[in-house]
């Protein structure tokens, strides 16, 4: 074994996957996964834990998997994170504990995310039990959203005692993971939903179909509903579109549509009834894991699919992994390419798409190398649909219908980073709704401190 | 889950249902819809809410059938249960927020047609209950096609009833009674809210505009979420583009881009969606199927 290289895990080959929606990546057998746990020196001073935004016990779980101990392995996950099957799979790890491991200096790093994954799907197979709370302290504590933030803060809460209730917009509980990350990345029924009854076994309650500003509003829920406190962890929902002519033509579409049909309505499955329009050329715009996820979408309903983007790869927001893949499965990159126009045919449906070429010019603030056009470089692609995959903003049903509670000028939620607090007492917020849309771990780890903060606040008040 | 506690056939493809909602009966207002969904396969499905009792936490919608899911729909039975009922979503009529002495000094209109008369009826009712007299044009295909008329004689000032053949009433269009009423009877309105097909709404609010009377008008996109989220619902209103479940679903009638919304509507139609639409209106069909051109 060379100590220098990751051991290799199977994956559904590229010219197979890319026609069905089924996991890529199958994860490691045990073996493997003792193995790979080996190439861990569980360094004293461990670099990967700062790396991970909720500094799981790394060279701890590791270790545990090296010896085959799987169930210690994920009471000491369990320790920081309520969704291991899912970090393991969506977290930017390149950027994160992978980034910092040591072993990356000279070789390849460990693969954390793929243990991680491992031991979370083992402890679910294998039905190792979550710990119940002790005591109830008969306090009602209201979450709203139930993505990872929400889900997070209220099995923390649980855990500590409170009577939590998770308000859900939708029908489906989880978030971007359920209507969002599609299923070939994060299976939902065996994944997802086995990590919400995990919650749910802590004694949280979850009601769908109630929207918070709509159905009833917070100062609502404290006052006649007898919460003591609520936290907000509505995302960042709202699509954003570019503004160019054409846009409303039949067969644009936010990346949001797209996904939500597909995922949370399950558009791929003939007997589902929601309706999706599979397209024959599909350009998605946008270079994040949103497009590549709309992308390699469009290209399993059977389209030729191309990703416009308007800077080069090194700039791709998206995680290297997703990149790597859709690649792999045929995904074509037009890149250093902006779009002007959708062309629109006399019926209403898109026809094709106006770009220009962009070259990259000096650094802006962000530290990227800002694109501009390049003169007379026009073009026509040819298309029947295009989707936009540009970003998302919070949603303002939720500040717009409370009394004192702040947003900033990105209409994100204002909140204190160790506490989660707003500027309305009792009431606090964390994940994409304040960050603006971000990563699950991030979204995770407010929903962690927020908890904290919830928990301090009514303590102090009695 | 959902109780259907009343089922009624109100007329050839359109039904009455009356669903347990507590939530929703408690917070929502005129103008207002909700999304329905029948089962775990089944697709959201947007209805307009038309009436709701806050006391027994019921909130009545009426719906046409028009295509698979209405169709699967309209198999359920009262004693059944929807898997999901969600609302109110949507902003409520700005009616609502008038004060009743504003509101007095009103001329109103209402233009319903088909299944938009189920909306009309409560809006209707509700001014009557404040003291305003509102007139009413309601159009059908024919004289079975009809639904409320003896509900909404009742809180009516003024009843109209137009159908396309003549088996009742007037015998063509809501626009031409609208016509004649402000043309020849000397009838003068402040405001006109129109409810029912795009093609009909398209049609009032030409003619409302050369009447000058400001119309409201109630659209009905495609949609997925009706929060905000997915953008389905985007309509351009005076040049600008709308999410209708969040900005609307009502907006002035006399600022929104019907042909594109038509053209938008038509996305996922149906084959049998299409060929329902264009059997049912047959002569009278002007298009919006999506599917003969008639439009253009
Ligand atoms: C397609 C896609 C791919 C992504 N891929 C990755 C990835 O690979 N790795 C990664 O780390 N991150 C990824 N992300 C980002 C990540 O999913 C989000 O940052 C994370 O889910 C944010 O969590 P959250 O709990 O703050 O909000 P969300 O997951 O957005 O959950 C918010 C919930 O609140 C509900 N809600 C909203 N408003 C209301 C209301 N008024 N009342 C009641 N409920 C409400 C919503 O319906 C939703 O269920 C991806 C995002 C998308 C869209
Ligand atoms: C805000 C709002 C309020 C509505 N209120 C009512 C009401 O009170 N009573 C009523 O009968 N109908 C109402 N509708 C229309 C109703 O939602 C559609 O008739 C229904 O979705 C058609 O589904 P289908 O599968 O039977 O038809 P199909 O023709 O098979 O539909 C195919 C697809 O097109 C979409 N679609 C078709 N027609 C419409 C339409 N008119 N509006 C939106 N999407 C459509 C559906 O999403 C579906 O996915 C309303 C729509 C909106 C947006
Ligand atoms: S949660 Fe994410 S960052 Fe932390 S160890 Fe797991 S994969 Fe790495
Ligand atoms: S940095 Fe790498 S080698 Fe060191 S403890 Fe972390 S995972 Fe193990
Ligand atoms: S229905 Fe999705 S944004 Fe309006």
């Amino acid at each position: 074994m060379d100590v220098l290289k990751r051991v290799p895990i199977s994956e559904q080959p590229a010219d197979v996957r890319n026609k069905n929606f089924e996991e890529v990546c199958l994860g490691y057998t045990k073996e493997e996964a003792m193995e790979e746990a080996s190439r861990c020196i569980n360094c004293k001073n461990a670099q990967c834990v700062k790396g991970c935004p909720v500094s799981i016990d790394i060279p701890g779980f590791v270790e545990q998997v090296k010896n085959g101990n799987m169930e210690e392995a994920f009471r000491i996950i369990g320790e920081s994170s309520a969704l291991p099957a899912v970090c393991g799979r969506v977290c930017p790890q390149e950027s994160q504990c992978e980034g910092k491991c040591i072993r990356g200096i000279k070789g390849e790093p460990v693969s954390i995310g793929k243990l991680e994954r491992f031991v979370a799907d083992y402890a679910r197979e294998n039905k190792v039990a979550v710990s119940m709370p002790e005591h109830k302290n008969g306090k009602k504590v209201a979450v709203i959203g139930s993505g990872p933030a929400g889900l997070t803060c209220a099995g923390d809460l649980a855990k500590l005692g409170y009577d939590v209730t998770i308000f859900e917009a939708l029908h489906e509980a989880g978030g971007v993971l359920v209507y969002g990350i599609p299923e070939f990345r994060l299976p939902k029924e065996t994944v997802v939903k086995s990590e919400i009854e995990n919650v749910k076994a802590l004694g949280v309650k979850i009601e769908t179909n109630v929207i918070i500003g709509k159905s009833i509003t917070i100062d609502q829920l404290m006052e006649e509903e007898g919460f003591a406190a609520v936290f907000i962890g509505s995302g960042a929902g709202l699509p954003k579109f570019m503004g160019i002519p054409g846009e409303n033509a039949n067969g644009v579409f936010s990346a949001n549509e797209f996904l939500t049909r597909n995922n949370l309505m399950k558009a791929f499955l003939e007997d589902y009834d929601t309706p999706i329009s599979k397209g024959k050329k599909v350009a998605v715009i946008g270079g994040g894991n949103v497009a590549m996820d709309a992308a390699r979408t469009a290209l399993r309903l059977g389209a030729e699919t191309h990703i416009v983007y308007r800077r080069s790869e090194e700039e791709l927001p998206a995680r290297v992994e997703e990149v790597h893949h859709a690649k792999e499965e045929g995904v074509i990159f037009d890149l250093l390419t902006n779009p002007t126009e959708i062309l629109v045919n006399e019926d209403g449906w898109v026809k094709g798409m106006k770009c220009v070429k962009m070259e990259l010019g000096e650094p802006d603030e962000s530290g990227r190398r800002r694109p501009q056009v390049i003169e007379g470089s026009e073009f026509e692609l040819e298309l029947d649909t295009v989707i936009m995959a540009l970003g998302t903003a919070p949603n303002p049903l939720i500040s717009s219908t409370t009394k004192g509670l702040d947003i900033n000028k990105w209409k994100c939620i204002v909140a204190e980073e160790e506490t989660g607090a707003t500027t309305k007492p009792g009431v606090f917020a964390g994940g994409d709704a304040v960050t603006g849309a971000a990563t699950v771990i991030l979204a995770m780890g407010a929903g962690k401190a927020a908890a904290k903060g919830i928990h301090e606040y009514l303590q102090n008040k009695q | 889950m959902y109780k259907i506690n009343v089922k009624e056939k109100l007329a050839d493809k359109i039904f009455l249902m009356v669903v347990e909602a507590p939530r929703v009966a408690r917070s929502c207002e005129p103008g207002q819809f909700v999304i329905v969904k029948m089962d775990e396969k089944g697709e959201r499905i947007p209805l307009t809410i038309c009436d709701y009792n806050r006391a027994t936490g019921e909130v009545t919608i009426v719906f046409q059938i028009v295509g698979a899911s209405t169709e699967r729909m309209a198999r359920l039975n009262a004693g059944d249960y929807f898997s999901d009922f969600v609302g109110p979503l949507g902003r409520a009529s700005e009616l609502v927020e008038e004060s009743a002495e504003s509101l007095k000094n009103k001329k109103i209109l209402f233009v319903a047609g088909g299944v938009g008369t189920a909306p009309v009826y409560p809006q209707v009712k509700w001014l009557h209950e404040q003291g305003v007299a509102a007139d009413v044009v309601v159009g059908a295909k024919t004289k079975d096609m009809l639904i409320l008329q003896e509900e909404m004689e009742k809180v009516a000032g003024n009843l109209y009833v137009a159908t396309d053949d003549g088996s009742f009433g007037f015998k063509g269009l809501v626009t031409e009674v609208v016509k004649e009423l402000v043309e020849n009877k000397g009838k003068t309105y402040d405001v006109c809210i129109a409810i029912g097909p795009m093609i009909m709404m398209k049609f009032v609010t030409i003619l409302t505009k050369q009447l000058n009377i400001p119309t409201v008008v109630s659209l009905n996109p495609i949609m997925v979420d009706g929060t905000g989220m997915c953008g389905a619902c985007r309509v351009t209103v005076g040049g600008e583009v709308k999410f209708a479940c969040v900005d609307g679903p009502e907006f002035d009638g006399h600022l929104v881009n019907f042909d594109e919304a038509m053209k938008r509507q038509q996305m996922y139609k149906t084959e049998e969606g299409r060929a329902i639409l264009k059997l049912r209106e047959g002569d009278t069909h002007h298009g919006g199927c999506g599917h003969c051109g008639g439009d253009k």
